[in-house]
């Protein structure tokens, strides 16, 4: 989901920036306002564990391959403020020291995987949570919304990928940037996240949540679910 | 730290674990994640490459692109694995590094919060 170089014209990488720029501007505050001092090596520890969640290639024998993010889970840790913050650093790390996402994409990416993932699936989880009596069904809610968030993401990224044939097509029918249209972008994308990706994402979600609420870790900051620091 | 012990060794145990990342997909003959194709891949794709993606794939030179340090890219598989375990703690400490200097800076200025704990 990691978008490279050269795959996004100027206009929406640029847009994309543009978009991060107030939203981590928020993120910070929300950040300073919520978080105690003490409490800073959470976002060192989330930011490590999406690096490394992503490092798990999950491949699709003969074909492609693709890695949960863990981004749900953190912002059900941290907050989604918290976790946009710590999946920004760990993909402009990746950016910038491995080459894994483009430079000129980092706003992308950060739209898509620290913005839209955690959002969308904190919300799913918010909303199922306070259906689900028990523990259990707490991890499932929390399953769901790993779900909901790694599609959400692929998503957008695939609506990138697919417009830039749109945006940006010279006179003899040649893409100068990502070279699928939408539909096929879309398709390819949503197939494998909501079928295979999509699935991981949900299973290290639901247990991962679940094992740290029964040891009551101090990686969950939000136990009560009121938004408040314990 | 001592309560951050038991997810400091978790965080240990996955990137010991890290080159399974690298190891199953090559098993499997599995190759890149959708649209993340080198512009060798993408021209054997659609029979072009791309101007605008030739121009820009290379804008940035990454000291350790691919999890591998330059030109061992394609090292042979226990190297490489050793490069991608490497990778995993490097990713710790940089990660890590900078989220809790951006933590500390964020929360260790301005009115502390209201709710924080006596």
């Amino acid at each position: 989901m990691h978008i490279p170089d050269g795959y996004l014209g100027p206009p929406t990488y640029l847009a994309a920036y543009a978009a991060c720029v107030p939203l981590w501007g928020i993120a910070s505050r929300k950040v300073r306002e919520r978080l105690d001092t003490r409490r800073a090596p959470l976002l060192a520890i989330s930011a490590a564990f999406t690096f490394l969640v992503m490092l798990f290639n999950v491949p699709l024998p003969g074909g492609s391959t693709g890695h949960a993010v863990g981004g749900v889970l953190i912002a059900i840790a941290v907050g989604p403020w918290g976790a946009m913050l710590s999946i920004s650093i760990a993909l402009v790390i990746q950016a910038l020291l491995f080459g894994d996402g483009g430079v000129t994409a980092i706003g992308a990416n950060c739209l898509n995987i620290a913005f839209v993932m955690p959002f969308a699936g904190y919300s799913a989880y918010r909303f199922l949570s306070r259906a689900a009596a028990s523990e259990k069904g707490r991890a499932v809610a929390a399953a769901i919304g790993g779900w909901i968030g790694i599609n959400a993401a692929a998503f957008t990224t695939a609506v990138m990928f697919g417009i830039q044939p749109l945006l940006h097509t010279a006179a003899d029918g040649r893409a100068l940037y990502s070279p699928y249209p939408l539909t096929v972008a879309v398709h390819a994308m949503m197939l494998q996240h909501t079928i295979v990706f999509g699935m991981v994402e949900a299973l290290v979600t639901g247990l991962v949540v679940y094992s740290l609420r029964q040891s009551r870790s101090a990686w969950i900051l939000d136990s009560t679910g009121d938004g408040s620091v314990r | 730290m001592r309560e951050y012990r038991n997810l400091l060794i978790a965080l240990g145990v996955m990137a010991l674990l890290a080159p399974l990342g690298l190891y199953l997909p090559q098993i499997m003959k599995a190759g890149a994640a959708w649209g993340e194709w080198g512009i060798e891949e993408v021209k054997r794709m659609v029979g072009y490459a791309p101007e605008g993606m030739e121009k820009t794939a290379d804008a940035w030179k990454a000291p350790m692109k691919d999890y591998a340090p330059p030109g061992e890219e394609s090292a042979s598989s226990p190297t490489r694995g050793l490069y991608y375990l490497l990778s995993a703690f490097l990713g710790i400490f940089a990660c890590g590094g900078v989220a809790y200097l951006l933590a500390r800076w964020l929360t260790g200025r301005g009115e502390p919060p209201a709710n924080r704990r006596p």
